[in-house]
Parts: C-alpha cells; sequence; structure tokens
C-alpha cells in the first residue's frame, strides 16, 4: 500500500507527517531544525528520499538543507545567494528606488527529471537555480533583466504585504523549457527557453488597487497551480479573483462565480480531475480570516465559476486562521487526498476529495507551507 | 607566544586556540555543543577568528556576516571580556584573554523576535 508524508514548514520549525494509504493514523515526527522559520519544505518527484529545506532567521538570514532518506537526517548545502551583477533597485510601497536586497527562500521547486537540479524563488524577487544538489546557487537574470526600458521591467516592480516575494514556481511537464513564476507583487510570468528570457503574462488580470488596474504587471499574484496532465491550463488566486487561463498566460479570465469572497491566498488542483479546484476564501482586505469565523475549502468541478463550501470536520465558528499560499497540497492517490495548514497550528487532511476532513495535528506553530508526496 | 598558548595548527602555523560561544541556532547548524575551539594565527582579530569558524564549520557561512561585504549581520552582536565588540573593526586586535584562550569571543542573537 502506498504511503503518504505530508511536508510541513512552519513559523518554528518543520514536521514530517506520514501515514499509510488509508490516510487515518498519523505519525508526527519533529520539530526538526526549531526555532528557525521553514518556509518551505518539498520532495524531488525523482528522488522520493531527498527533500530540500528553507531555513531563516532574522539573525542568521537563510540556510538551505537537504534529506537523501527522507528526512532522517539533514545536510547544510549552500546558502550563498547573489544576484548577478548590481542588483538596482525596485519601487518601494511609496513609489520610491529601493534597494535589491536579498532576504529570504520563499519556494523550492525540485527538478522534475534530475534530482541534483531545484529552483529557488526569493524574496526581494529573484529567481534562483542549483544543478549540483544545492551546493551553488545561480541566478536566472533574464527574469529580472527581460523589457529594459519597458515600464514592465524589474525596477518598477513593487512589493506587496508580505514582501516582494517569488513564491510560485511550476515546471511544466511536457516541455522542459517552459517555466512559470509569480511574484507579489508584480504578477505571472513565463519563460519558454529554460530562463534566458522571460514574458509577463497578466493579460486579462484586473488589480483595482493599481493606478492603471489592467496594466501588464502591478498585479498581487498569491498563488498558481496547475494540472500535470494540462500544462497549459494554470488556475490562480489573485488578491481578488480566482483566474484561469487555457493558453499558458497568454489571456486570463475571471472564475470567482459564486464564492463568498474572492480573497484567499491558496489554490490546488484534484490529483486525477483537472478541473477540480479548491480554494480557502479569506476575508480582507486586512482582516484575513474566514469570513463569518466559518472554515471552508471550496471546491469547484466546473474549472471555476460554480462553488460548493465543504464543512464536514472544520471549524464552523469562533475561526479566526489564515491559511497562506503554499499551505495546501494534494496526494496522488487513487482517492485524491487534499491538506491544508492554517497559522494556527493545525493541518488538516481529507482522504476523500475534501468530502470529510480530520486534523492530523492541532497545535503546532503557524503553518506556512504544505507539501506531500506520495510514496 | 609560548607553550600552550601556541599550538601548531593544520597548516603548520604556531597560533593559540580560540574559544568561540555561537548563539542557539548556530550551534544547532553546526551540530555542535558548548564552545568551540578554533586555531588562530596571531594577531588574533574578530576577522581572523570568523575565517577560522567559516573554514571549519563552512555552513556558517552567510550566517554571522554577510556575503559580499562580509560585514556582521544587523541582529548579531560580538562580546569579549564583558566589552561590546560589535562596533569595532574587525581587523581590531582582541583582548589578550581572548586571544589567549582564557575568555571566549561571544557571539550573541540581539534579543529581538518572538
Amino acid at each position: 500500500m502506498s504511503k503518504v508524508r505530508v511536508l510541513v514548514g512552519t513559523r518554528k520549525g518543520a514536521f514530517i507527517l506520514t501515514s499509510d494509504g488509508t490516510r487515518r493514523d498519523w505519525e508526527v515526527s519533529g520539530p526538526f531544525f526549531a526555532g528557525w522559520e521553514i518556509y518551505h519544505v518539498k520532495g524531488s518527484p525523482v528522488d522520493a528520499n531527498r527533500l530540500w529545506v528553507s531555513q531563516s532567521t532574522g539573525w542568521h538570514g537563510q540556510v538551505i538543507e537537504r534529506s537523501d532518506d527522507g528526512g532522517a537526517t539533514w545536510t547544510p548545502v549552500g546558502n550563498k545567494f547573489v544576484y548577478d551583477g548590481a542588483p538596482g533597485t525596485h519601487q518601494w510601497y511609496d513609489g520610491t528606488p529601493h534597494p535589491w536586497e536579498f532576504k529570504r527562500v520563499w519556494h523550492l521547486e525540485p527538478s522534475l527529471t534530475d534530482a541534483d537540479t531545484v529552483y529557488a524563488g526569493v524574496e526581494d524577487a529573484a529567481l534562483f537555480k542549483s544543478t549540483d544538489a544545492g551546493a551553488t546557487w545561480e541566478e536566472l537574470s533574464g527574469l529580472r533583466g527581460h523589457g529594459a526600458g519597458r515600464d514592465t521591467f524589474a525596477p518598477h516592480w513593487q512589493p506587496g504585504a508580505g514582501g516582494m516575494c517569488l513564491h510560485t514556481i511550476i515546471l511544466d511537464p511536457r516541455d522542459a523549457g517552459r517555466i512559470y513564476i509569480a511574484i507579489s507583487a508584480a504578477g505571472a510570468f513565463r519563460t519558454d527557453d529554460g530562463g534566458a528570457n522571460w514574458k509577463p503574462i497578466n493579460k486579462g488580470l484586473v488589480s483595482g488597487f493599481m493606478p492603471n488596474p489592467t496594466a501588464e504587471v502591478g498585479h498581487c499574484v498569491h498563488h498558481v497551480a496547475m494540472h500535470k496532465s494540462r500544462p497549459e491550463v494554470l488556475f490562480m488566486q489573485k488578491h481578488w479573483d480566482i483566474m484561469r487561463t487555457d493558453d499558458a498566460g497568454e489571456s486570463w479570465q475571471e472564475v470567482s462565480g459564486n464564492l463568498p469572497t474572492d480573497f484567499g491566498f491558496v489554490i490546488d488542483v484534484h490529483a486525477h480531475e483537472p478541473e477540480t479546484l479548491y480554494v480557502v476564501p479569506i476575508k480582507s482586505d486586512s482582516e484575513h480570516f474566514p469570513p463569518e469565523g466559518k472554515l471552508r475549502v471550496y471546491r469547484s468541478k466546473t474549472g471555476g465559476n460554480e462553488w460548493e463550501p465543504l464543512t464536514k470536520g472544520l471549524p464552523q465558528k469562533d475561526c479566526y486562521v489564515n491559511v497562506l499560499r503554499d499551505a495546501m497540497a494534494v496526494d496522488q492517490l487513487e482517492e485524491c487526498g487534499v491538506y491544508f495548514g492554517t497559522t494556527g497550528g493545525q493541518v488538516y487532511a481529507s482522504a476523500d476529495a475534501g468530502e470529510n476532513w480530520t486534523p492530523i495535528v492541532r497545535d503546532l506553530p503557524a503553518v506556512l507551507s504544505v507539501e506531500v508526496q506520495t510514496i | 607566544m609560548t607553550g600552550k598558548d601556541a599550538p601548531v595548527n593544520e597548516q603548520g602555523v604556531s597560533g593559540p586556540v580560540i574559544r568561540v560561544v555561537l548563539p542557539y541556532h548556530l550551534r544547532m547548524l553546526a551540530r555542535v555543543d558548548g564552545e568551540v575551539s578554533l586555531e588562530v594565527e596571531a594577531p588574533v582579530t574578530v576577522r581572523r577568528v570568523l575565517d577560522a569558524l567559516e573554514a571549519r564549520y563552512p555552513m556558517l557561512r552567510g550566517t554571522i556576516r554577510e556575503y559580499g561585504t562580509e560585514q556582521r549581520r544587523a541582529f548579531l552582536r560580538f562580546f569579549a571580556c564583558e566589552e561590546d565588540w560589535s562596533l569595532e573593526p574587525m581587523d581590531a586586535g582582541l583582548p589578550a584573554a581572548v586571544a589567549k584562550g582564557k575568555e571566549p569571543l561571544l557571539i550573541i542573537g540581539a534579543i529581538a523576535g518572538g
């Protein structure tokens, strides 16, 4: 029987939750790296025993560690993230130039084909790549260098409330040269040549807080998800609006439909049903907790627009947690499992595609990220 | 420098043994308990201690001083013999008690965060 390993990053360490295919009984191990902020933990699709973790503190900056035995032991690897050339400036919140400064790694995306290759999305926004199992990192600087002289150029980018982070990296399983990334609050970008050249892919996004709501960059994209069988179809949770593209980002359409609020952070796709989506609506602009104190996952089986609340096992009163952008994942078992973590320290699991939910753990530090391995 | 104050290090350089106390997170990262002992060529300065520390424990690179500028990270302090050395030049000679290994160089995280 298959095994499920849930990798959880929290404000104060990492945890690994394991179960067999029934997903009824869970073993909780950790905290690993106690006291460090763990923005992301992710396993290689090539070698399930190879895990990557991004850990940081305000005192000591960024560290990356790697496990080659499924998280039993860890080894620090390279942490030298140096921008290619003069880093330059981006716009600060008030529009003034601000020096581009490395702060942390938000997201680690292991290669689909090579266990020694991994991508890192960082704050201030840039994409780095290691091809030597994390020993050294090189910026794919074409992202920040594209569009020189135009208003899509990196010096015009501005941070979102959480900082100017590159938080989403999606590798196309059919085309090794195609990578999608997303930055708060610059928007989504795509390369078709492995990272040398990039283009913004934000046509159709509308952001009312911007001077030009349909500008080519400046949108606060919270997360993007893809089903591996249809890499040209993407789903996006924007600051407001659920969006969909069917042409690799060339154009987007809103599919928020009947959601109680179209603000939120997470979005994910069912493992076997590419038109089945999951989001967790969150009240905003500043509250960032579930509407009416009811924690509800919303599911669409129609690729958006028509959404149903999933509430069985989730608190339906007095719940005021948030679910952050990298804190939802699905497993690959025949009956798709869905998982998400909250800022209240709960990790909820559904072994039946969202119909019923159970907390695996209730009292972890605030959860920053959740990833799942089906082994 | 003579006797026990002047061991020979791996490079054959005569120098004293320096004691360094790391903050909690860095002890965890370097997989060490308690103090770290390092052989450092005289004159003993903060820069030379950090060079020796990072050579012994490469995983500490970038966690005490910044890559590129080699400046002390903002939320860290250096103390020696109950004196704050955080703002002293990195090439200033440390007190004799630290240079002789009688007192440790303390690397301390600022009281910040939660």
